[in-house]
C-alpha cells in the first residue's frame, strides 16, 4: 500500500535514480565528515571568519529589505498588467535568475564603475560604489530580486483581481485593497520569496566578486572567505569548512522554513 | 498599457535611486586630517598586495602599527597581482598597492592611478611537491610528464608569467592540470595532495614542513621584482607614503630578506 505508484516505474531506471541521489547527497555527507568537531566553535569565531559572518548577515539581510521595498511593487505592477506587457516585464526579471552571476558582476561594473558614465557621475559626488560594502547589497539584489518578484507575482496573479473588485465596490481605497486583500492573499509567496531571497543573497558569490572585489571585513562574504580560504590566503581552512557547513544548516533551515510556510506543498 | 510601463520604469528608476542612496549612507569614512610626518601619523591604512606577500606583509603591517600607533592598518587584500591592478583601475579603494611583477603594476601607472613605484624585492621560483614527492619529480622535465598531474599560476599573473618564462627557456611544455588566479592556490593545491607538483615562489616553501621544494635548473634567470606604489587618490596620502617608505626602508628591507626575498 505504502508503494503505490511506484508500480509503474520500470525497475531499471532505479539505477541511474539512486546515481543522481548519491551524487546530491554524498558530496554534503563528505563536507560534513571533514569537519572538526572539537574546534568548530573556534573556527566559526575566528576574528576572520565571524567577520565575513557578520557581513553576510548584514548585507543578506540589507539586500533582502531592498528586495522586499523594490519586488514587491515590481511584482504587483507586473501581476496587474496586460497579459503581453505582463509577459514582458516577466522575462526581463528572468533573465538575471538565468544568467550566470559572474556575468551579473560584470554589468553591474560596467555600469557602475569608474568607467562608465554613471561610475563617473557618482564619482564627482564623491560616491563610489564598486568595491565597497553596499556594492555587496547591490550584487545580492541584483541576484536574489528576481527570485522574490516571480515568487510575489505568481501569488498575486494566483489569487486574481476578484476580491480585490468586491472589495472596491464596497468602497474600499487603493490602499486599504493593497493592505487589507491583497498582500494577505499574496503572504505565502511573500514568505516563500523573503526567504529564497535571503538564502540566494547570502550564497552570492560570482557577482559579488567581480563587482565587490574580496577585502576581508568590507566586501569578503561567508562565500568570499571559503574560496579565499581554499586559495591558501585569509581564514584557515578550518574556518572555511565550518563557514561551509554554516551555510549548509542556513539552507536546510531556509528550505524547512518554506516547507513550513506552504503546507501544500509535497513533502 | 501604457500606465503599466510607466509603472515599470519607476520601479527600475527606484531601483537606481537605492543603489546610490544605499551608498552615500554607507560610504565608509576613512579620511583623515593630512597629518605632518612623525609620530603623528593616524588613520587607517588600505594596502592591496600580490598573493606571495602573505606572510611578510602581516608582519610589516603589525610592526608599522607599532611605530605609529594611531595608524590601523586593515587587513590586507591579497589576491593574484593582476585580479588586484583590474580591481584598482576599476575603482578599488587603495591606499598602497604591492604587485610581484612590473607588468601588473604598470597597468595601474598608465592608468594614471599612481605615479613611481619603487622595487623592494624580488623572488625566484622553485618546483613544490607534496611532502615525499610521491611522482618523483628531480627537475622541469619531469613535469611535462603527461602522468604527472602539475599545477601551476595563469599566464596573467606574475607568477604564471615567469613560470612560462622559466619552462620555455628549459624547452619544456606543460599541461597544466590547473592554471590558478594567484601562487597561494598553486600552493595549497600541491600540499593538499591534489597535484604532483607545482611552481611557486622560493618564498611561498620556505618554512613549510608540508610540501617539499625542487630550484629547478635556470631559476635565478628568472626574477620577479616586486615595485609598491601609494596611490593618487589614497584616502590617506602621508600614511600611504610613510608605509611604502617603511618597507622599502632598512626595517621593511630586513624583514623581507629574513622571509627570503632578494634585494631589489
Amino acid at each position: 500500500m505504502r508503494r503505490e505508484g511506484a508500480g509503474f516505474v520500470p525497475q531499471i531506471l532505479l539505477l541511474p535514480a539512486l546515481v543522481g541521489l548519491a551524487l546530491l547527497v554524498l558530496p554534503l555527507g563528505a563536507l560534513v565528515a571533514r569537519v572538526d568537531w572539537s574546534t568548530l566553535w573556534a573556527d566559526i569565531t575566528a576574528p576572520e571568519a565571524l567577520s565575513a559572518l557578520v557581513l553576510s548577515l548584514g548585507t543578506g539581510l540589507t539586500a533582502t529589505a531592498v528586495c522586499v521595498v523594490l519586488g514587491v511593487p515590481l511584482a504587483l505592477v507586473i501581476a496587474r498588467s496586460a497579459p503581453r506587457t505582463a509577459g514582458v516585464l516577466r522575462a526581463l526579471v528572468t533573465v538575471p535568475l538565468v544568467l550566470p552571476p559572474m556575468v551579473g558582476g560584470i554589468a553591474l561594473l560596467y555600469l557602475f564603475g569608474r568607467t562608465s558614465w554613471i561610475g563617473g557621475a557618482l564619482a564627482e559626488l564623491g560616491i563610489r560604489l564598486p568595491f565597497s560594502t553596499p556594492a555587496v547589497v547591490l550584487a545580492q539584489t541584483f541576484v536574489a530580486l528576481p527570485f522574490l518578484v516571480l515568487a510575489v507575482e505568481g501569488a498575486l496573479r494566483t489569487s486574481g483581481v476578484g476580491y480585490e473588485q468586491t472589495a472596491a465596490s464596497l468602497g474600499a481605497g487603493r490602499w486599504t485593497i493593497l493592505r487589507r486583500v491583497t498582500l494577505p492573499l499574496a503572504a505565502p509567496g511573500l514568505v516563500a520569496g523573503i526567504v529564497l531571497c535571503f538564502a540566494r543573497a547570502v550564497g552570492e558569490f560570482g557577482a559579488t566578486a567581480l563587482f565587490a572585489g574580496n577585502a576581508p571585513g568590507v566586501t569578503q562574504t561567508m562565500p568570499l572567505a571559503i574560496y579565499t580560504a581554499f586559495n591558501g590566503a585569509g581564514v584557515t581552512q578550518g574556518s572555511a569548512v565550518a563557514l561551509s557547513l554554516l551555510l549548509l544548516v542556513t539552507s536546510i533551515g531556509v528550505l524547512l522554513l518554506v516547507r513550513a510556510w506552504r503546507p501544500e506543498t509535497p513533502r | 498599457m501604457r500606465r503599466a510601463a510607466g509603472l515599470a520604469a519607476l520601479a527600475l528608476v527606484a531601483l537606481l535611486a537605492t543603489g546610490c542612496a544605499t551608498t552615500s549612507a554607507g560610504s565608509p569614512a576613512t579620511s583623515s586630517p593630512p597629518a605632518s610626518p612623525a609620530d603623528t601619523l593616524s588613520g587607517d591604512l588600505t594596502v592591496y598586495a600580490a598573493a606571495s606577500l602573505k606572510t611578510a606583509f602581516d608582519e610589516l603591517a603589525s610592526a608599522f602599527e607599532a611605530q605609529h600607533p594611531h595608524v590601523r592598518v586593515l587587513p590586507v587584500v591579497y589576491d593574484g597581482s593582476s585580479t588586484l591592478a583590474t580591481q584598482l583601475v576599476e575603482g578599488a579603494p587603495a591606499d598602497v598597492y604591492a604587485s610581484a611583477d612590473e607588468a601588473n603594476m604598470a597597468t595601474v601607472t598608465d592608468a594614471g592611478l599612481a605615479g613611481d613605484p619603487k622595487l623592494f624585492a624580488t623572488n625566484t621560483l622553485v618546483i613544490v611537491t607534496p611532502d615525499g614527492n610521491p611522482a618523483g619529480v628531480a627537475g622541469l622535465a619531469d613535469l611535462a610528464d603527461e602522468a604527472v598531474s602539475v599545477v601551476v599560476c595563469a599566464p596573467e599573473v606574475p607568477c604564471g608569467a615567469a613560470s612560462r618564462t622559466l619552462l620555455s627557456n628549459a624547452g619544456v611544455t606543460v599541461k597544466p592540470a590547473s592554471s590558478e588566479q594567484n601562487v597561494t592556490a598553486v600552493l595549497s593545491k600541491v600540499a593538499a595532495g591534489e597535484a604532483d607538483a607545482g611552481l611557486v615562489y622560493a618564498t611561498d616553501v620556505r618554512g613549510r614542513s608540508d610540501v617539499e621544494a625542487i630550484v629547478p635548473e635556470g631559476a635565478d634567470r628568472v626574477v620577479n621584482r616586486y615595485p609598491i606604489v601609494a596611490m593618487k587618490d589614497a584616502a590617506n596620502p602621508a600614511v600611504a607614503a610613510a608605509f611604502t617608505a617603511f618597507v622599502v626602508g632598512p626595517h621593511g628591507q630586513a624583514a623581507l630578506r629574513e622571509l627570503g626575498f632578494g634585494a631589489p
